[in-house]
């Protein structure tokens, strides 16, 4: 009996892992966006990207202004630097622009980014982001490396320039799409033909780190509190119990 | 007399208390043998306790409305994320309710596979493991409605597949989906009905069924590792020789069983919220569009073997029904294992090899079913989902013929066995193992 649970469990313990890396395989690779959620200054960078360039399209409904205190910006700040005209400190992030209009405007509403990083995860943000590259089949004469055939014009293109598709075989002969830059934008430098794009790319981990931020801005709190929970149960409560239960079981033979 | 003694009194006299307490905490004679697996069973009255509260104070707040708010979202959705950010502790409550639900699943699975080990279905408990399994319909039922009130894209479209289902019965299918729905599609009439079945109606029942299960579990007594009756051997007092009161062996017992469990449901509910996908699916951070069908459309993992057996088997004669046959029967076979087992012997400890064998196989069926029916289907999945469907209910039908003569090498003994901690030590490292690999597992997609 004992032996053969012990198989039992090696068995799903093997079945796991190995299943774990069938899914994983599934979808293109991404890079690590590198983010951190307790840097409040890259999170306020992130902020002020997202009011100056997103969020004249895209709501972020469920933030309210004044919660951005959590990021370390006081209430002068947050009215000097990102509360729109006439809103107040209380209001939600949200546009102007009736839905049914961008909708006609845009070929389809922005979506609400409150919780975009939740849905489609920080890495995708991060390579969506960095991904736009000059295709003049589309409308916009933009197109994106993981978002075919994006309704978004490239909204930071002056800040990055821009970048075309490659198309190159690997050494296994599989296809792989490549983004080189052609042209320099603001934050991104074409030297000798060598692309540095390490500033904007610094600017688009703020961005996703702050969408990341917004997808649940008690995150921070939340481990805060768990280390304080989980203290309280190992150190305390966990003893307590094994040795009453200790205690209690001593006459039983 | 003292005052408190004189208060029982008055009490007693009207209203069973103390005899209350003495049939069913501190005269109730348990086995003194239990192990590992007999956590399971306080842990799921735990995780239910949990459920109502976090749920009452979730109503305080959620709104049942599929219609669109100001800035365009679904009011349903909307309220869910006021909750995780404008109410005062709203997160904590929102993810203890959600980590609740997929724990009650953990929990109940294994209370389940205990039950199925030691032969905790057999005569003359067949009463106490029926009641079980209408819990655990009654579960699957409150887990499928509320996944629909985030009312989020997964919500939406789980909801839409599993309605559509009973649209595949018939003659009477279109018909029983629609007035099921309240609507053509799933829609805001969907959302209200599913919400008050979801608060009220099956909580109601659910309450109902467990104090069916207890009843009748105290009436026939425990069942222990060794499957051995202790009743069967009693002092000159008349209580069992294996047994032990209830209260306070097993109370302190099971009172450190949640202190653990609390450990992990801490991690999950602070660290680990969306359990890599698993507890909170990803795409159901988008709002419910009933214009845009997700690409693929998974169940929650809990739903997922029997989900895995509805998708292999394929439609014929015209119909897709015998999907939705295969996998209900896929539950309600599970209620009549008192009755294909036949025998005599009740844990796995001395039971032959044959029985074994097949739960062996069982074990990797199940938790197999349940990996391929969380991933999109190929033609090989579908084809080894078909094979573990037939490994999974050639377990139940077949107990008849395999269990009659299956007898293991070590008899049955008259008293209980293995009073000591060391199985159970060597067990908790195996889990550990477990849990971890299925961590990887998870972190990993």
């Amino acid at each position: 009996m004992k032996s053969k649970i012990r198989h039992l469990i090696a068995a799903m313990a093997l079945v796991l892992p190995v299943s774990g890396t069938v899914l994983a395989n599934e979808g293109p690779k991404l890079e690590k966006a590198p983010i951190d959620i307790q840097d409040t200054e890259s999170l306020q960078r992130g902020a002020q990207l997202f009011s100056n360039y997103c969020l004249s399209c895209h709501s972020a409904s469920a933030m309210r202004y004044n919660r951005l205190e959590d990021i370390g910006l006081s209430e002068e700040q947050i009215k000097a630097n990102l509360l729109p005209e006439g809103a107040k400190i209380g209001d939600q992030m949200n546009v102007s622009m009736d839905k049914k209009d961008a909708k006609v405007w845009l070929g389809a509403a922005p979506p609400d980014l409150s919780l975009i990083a939740r849905s489609r995860g920080a890495d995708y943000l991060y390579a969506y982001l960095r991904g736009f590259y000059r295709d003049p089949t589309r409308p916009t004469g933009w197109n994106n490396l993981v978002f075919d055939k994006v309704g978004m014009p490239h909204v930071l293109w002056e800040m990055q320039g821009e970048q075309v598709l490659k198309t190159e075989k690997n050494a296994e002969g599989h296809e792989e799409h490549k983004l080189e830059l052609v042209k320099a934008g603001s934050l991104t430098k074409l030297e000798n033909g060598k692309a540095n794009t390490a500033e904007f790319d610094k600017r688009m981990a703020d961005l996703t780190n702050y969408l990341v931020y917004i997808g649940e801005p008690a995150q921070v709190k939340r481990h805060q509190i768990g280390y304080i929970v989980l203290l309280f149960l190992g150190v305390l409560l966990l003893p307590l119990t094994y040795f009453l239960k200790k205690e209690y079981w001593k006459d039983v033979h | 007399m003292s005052k408190g003694q004189k208060l029982l009194n008055w009490i007693d006299d009207r209203f069973p208390l103390s005899s209350m307490l003495k049939e069913h905490v501190t005269e109730y004679y348990a086995p003194k043998n239990f192990n590992f697996w007999y956590f399971f069973g306080s842990l799921a009255m735990l995780v239910l306790v949990i459920q109502i509260v976090t749920g009452i104070f979730l109503t305080m707040n959620y709104k049942p409305d599929g219609n669109l708010n100001a800035a365009g979202i679904p009011v349903a959705f909307a309220s869910v994320e006021y909750i995780m950010r404008d109410v005062a502790g709203g997160w904590i409550i929102r993810y203890m309710h959600s980590t609740g639900a997929s724990m009650f699943f953990v929990v109940v699975y294994l209370h389940m596979f205990r039950g199925l080990i030691y032969g905790s279905y057999k005569q003359p408990r067949e009463l106490v493991w029926v009641f079980g399994c209408l819990i655990f319909l009654c579960l699957m039922a409150e887990a499928f409605m509320g996944y629909l009130l985030p009312w989020g894209q997964m919500s939406f479209w789980g909801a839409q597949v599993i309605v559509n289902l009973f649209g595949s019965i018939p003659v009477i299918g279109p018909d029983l989906s629609v007035w099921i729905r309240g609507d053509f599609v799933v829609s805001d009439a969907t959302l209200n009905r599913f919400f008050a079945l979801h608060v009220i109606a099956v909580p109601l029942v659910l309450l109902a069924l467990v104090v069916a299960h207890l009843i009748a579990l105290h009436e026939v007594g425990s069942n222990n590792p060794d499957g051995v009756e202790i009743k069967k051997l009693k002092d000159e007092k008349g209580i069992p020789l294996d047994g032990i009161p209830f209260h306070p062996y097993y109370t302190v017992k099971d009172i450190f069983g949640v202190a653990v469990f609390l450990i992990v449901f801490s991690i999950i509910v602070f660290f680990l919220p969306e359990m890599g996908g698993y507890f909170l699916e990803h795409p159901n951070f988008d709002q419910a569009d009933p214009l845009k069908t997700p690409p693929h459309i998974a169940p929650v993992w809990y739903f997922t073997p029997f989900y895995a057996i509805l998708r292999a088997i394929p439609s014929f004669l015209g119909t897709q029904v015998w999907g939705v046959i295969g996998m209900g029967a896929a539950v309600v076979v599970i209620a009549f294992l008192p009755w294909l087992d036949r025998s005599p012997i009740k844990s796995i400890r001395y039971r032959g090899p044959k029985f074994k064998f097949m739960l062996v196989l069982f074990i990797i069926a199940f938790i197999g079913l349940g990996i391929l029916g969380a991933m999109p289907p190929t033609a090989g999945r579908t084809l080894i989902s078909q094979i573990l469907s037939f490994v999974y209910f050639a377990f139940f039908l077949g107990m008849p013929f395999y269990t009659k003569n299956d007898v293991g090498a070590v008899p049955v003994p008259t008293r209980v066995t293995d009073t000591n901690g060391k199985r159970q030590l060597q067990f908790l490292v195996l889990v550990a193992v477990t849990v971890i690999a299925a961590y990887l597992f998870a972190t990993n997609v």
